[in-house]
């Protein structure tokens, strides 16, 4: 992974973000069509009209994007402080990252914010390499369960207690 | 006069136990936050909103969020002198000279005058706002339709030209933003747009997880995957004081950074980056040791900080009389706002004058506790920057997907808060920045509704658009803005060749 090659890499994968601007222009173009005036219509100027003028500047904001990457031009990627931007993205922790994300969304409503919450923080904690089992853990309980405590019982916020129901 | 009694009122409304404590409570977690590594104020603010939804009186939500913002960017401050590498854009500055102070073992003295230099910015700053705004509000209602768009257009093109490199990728993302803002009902006919017959898509995406995403699981993904394997170095520092040198380098500097903040707060040029640059020059200048420059001046810390807080406050001018964000921080406010169903405009101030002016007593008080509590907790703040980083991320995590379900109690919106933040994510991997993207989402739908106002008014005739002096001259400066690299190729042409 020498930087010549992720400067490559950036230089190309940057037409996806165009792509990805035309596909948006072209759905939100497309959804425009579809809208109807309605009958609640008033003025000559109805709902259709700016969600045109937005997917038409999505396109030819595509088009100028790519136009700018291929005469060389590219983004910056973001710096800042914990950011090491000479290493290659770490994929794994991603989708470790979003795995701990979706196990909180499914987990929710099923078994509860203290017991999804605290998955959710290990799981994080584990894809950023953190490796301390038991204070991971301790860590997570104590933070999902005093974060229930402080908005459903403290402050009165619906979040739901799940399975926990009746011993917190 | 009016303006003093109704501030003298305001602190009547700030100065009760539960007010003060309040106040005391967003000063002491703002500066928690927003001095943790990664967390700009913005982020702060949205890390913190869902802590008030528990507050039913929004003046004392209000209250607690006037400690943190200024508390957030305080936070952050302390960081980029501390740690180096700022966390936004308008601490580059600071990050600069006061860094190197602290390598030189001056960082007790970067921290004070960075303190003490934000309050007195913060309370002319909010003294300023306190003046200005009524007059501001006067001409504001009398604004129609055709002006606001116009006013709304300068702010969309000010957001992505004057921010950034690259105005195509400004650009680009602040049609990310338009498109959010589009899912939903149309305001004025009712039809839904973009919703794809999905029932929780039809009221729109809430601003709050709009704001998370980008901003805290956008950034905790980003950070996630460059992840710093070495320890950063932290500076350690003493009990932050100034000695009599140091007070008569500093209090220029304060005063001009004032100055150049305020009024570049006040108006849509993409926040503090340029004023913070220009005092740098500024102080540069003006300073008898012009040579310690880049080697740790203290004006160079002195002027810049102030300037940050100068214009933060600046910012609060058009966010409370017109409803317009001009910054990422601001747009979070705004976003906090509607969450009580608040709507910043020219009728605030008549609307909810308790509210107004308890929030500007509050962020004069919030700024003075700022200080008293700041120059002795130096230390403290300090080794918050040591936390373990799988530790930070995961909680940045943690508490986004708490805020985003305590919106709304849904998990659909945790499921769109991951769709943003993968958005966010790609956002930064590609260059493309932010705020265009969270303007856009929060002024877009209003835009809109003012456009086809103006445009019912003039029976479609597209002249409706441009048939006031204000919205005509608004016109000439966006086009100006749009043209000026153009205008900008013949005019600094000559010294560039000389140079090279």
């Amino acid at each position: 992974m020498t930087s010549r090659r992720t400067f490559w890499m950036q230089g190309r994968s940057e037409i996806g973000v165009a792509l990805f601007l035309l596909a948006l222009g072209i759905l939100v173009l497309f959804d425009a069509v579809q809208v109807r005036a309605g009958l609640g219509a008033r003025g000559p100027v109805g709902p259709k009209t700016v969600p045109i003028i937005v997917g038409a500047l999505l396109i030819v904001t595509a088009l100028l994007l790519t136009q700018d990457v291929l005469r060389g031009g590219h983004g910056e990627p973001e710096s800042g402080e914990d950011v090491d931007l000479s290493v290659a993205s770490d994929w794994r922790a991603m989708l470790l990252l979003a795995a701990a994300f979706l196990a909180n969304i499914a987990l929710i409503e099923r078994a509860g914010w203290p017991i999804s919450g605290a998955v959710l923080f290990f799981g994080c904690a584990y894809a950023l390499g953190s490796r301390h089992y038991l204070r991971d853990a301790i860590i997570a309980l104590a933070m999902s369960i005093g974060t229930w405590y402080l908005f459903a019982v403290g402050l009165g916020i619906g979040i739901p207690v799940g399975i926990l129901k009746g011993i917190l | 006069m009016g303006a003093v009694t109704d501030l003298l009122q305001g602190f009547n409304t700030a100065l009760t136990p539960a007010n003060l404590l309040y106040a005391f409570l967003g000063v002491l977690l703002g500066t928690a936050i927003g001095v943790l590594p990664g967390i700009g104020p913005a982020m702060t603010i949205a890390l913190l909103l869902p802590i008030t939804y528990g507050i039913d009186d929004p003046t004392a939500a209000f209250i607690m969020f006037a400690g943190i913002y200024y508390g957030g960017m305080y936070g952050g401050s302390t960081t980029s002198i501390l740690l180096n590498t700022p966390g936004e854009s308008a601490s580059v500055i600071t990050a600069i000279e006061g860094n190197q102070m602290a390598k030189r073992g001056r960082a007790a003295q970067a921290l004070a005058t960075a303190a003490i230099g934000s309050f007195i910015a913060g309370t002319i700053g909010t003294l300023l706002v306190a003046l200005v705004a009524p007059a501001v509000v006067r001409i504001a209602v009398q604004l129609g339709a055709p002006d606001m768009f116009a006013i709304m257009v300068l702010a969309f093109v000010a957001v992505t030209s004057v921010l950034g490199s690259s105005r195509v990728r400004g650009f680009a993302s602040l049609l990310l933003g338009l498109t959010i803002g589009l899912i939903g009902i149309d305001q004025v006919t009712g039809q839904q747009r973009l919703t794809y017959g999905i029932p929780q898509l039809a009221d729109g995406i809430d601003l709050v997880v709009v704001a998370v995403g980008l901003f805290a699981v956008g950034e905790a993904l980003w950070v996630a995957a460059h992840l710093r394997r070495s320890a950063a170095q932290v500076i350690s520092t003493g009990r932050a004081r100034l000695d009599r040198e140091d007070w008569s380098r500093s209090w220029k500097p304060w005063l001009r950074g004032t100055a150049l903040g305020f009024p570049f707060g006040a108006i849509p040029a993409g926040g503090a980056e340029l004023p913070t640059f220009l005092s740098y020059v500024v102080e540069k200048r003006f300073a008898k040791r012009p040579e310690e420059f880049g080697k740790g001046a203290i004006e160079g810390v002195a002027g810049p900080e102030a300037t940050n807080n100068a214009s933060a406050a600046g910012g609060l001018v058009p966010l409370l009389t017109l409803g317009l964000p001009t910054t990422a921080t601001a747009a979070v406010m705004l976003a906090a706002f509607q969450q009580y169903s608040i709507q910043p405009g020219p009728l605030l101030l008549d609307n909810e004058p308790e509210l107004v002016w308890g929030l500007l007593a509050s962020l004069l008080i919030g700024n003075a506790m700022l200080l008293v509590l700041n120059l002795p907790l130096a230390t403290m703040w300090a080794k918050l920057l040591l936390i373990p980083r799988p530790y930070l991320y995961a909680g940045i995590l943690f508490f986004a997907s708490l805020g985003a379900y305590a919106v709304n109690a849904s998990t659909f919106d945790l499921i769109v808060l991951l769709v943003i933040g993968v958005l966010g994510f790609v956002m930064r991997r590609y260059g493309l920045p932010v705020m265009p993207a969270i303007i856009g989402v929060i002024l877009g739908p209003r835009a809109e509704v003012q456009m086809r106002r103006a445009l019912q008014i003039s029976d479609g005739d597209l002249h409706g658009l441009v048939n006031t002096t204000l919205s005509v001259s608004v016109y000439v400066i966006v086009l100006l803005l749009v043209l000026w690299p153009l205008v900008r190729r013949f005019v600094v042409r000559r010294p560039a060749d000389v140079s090279a």
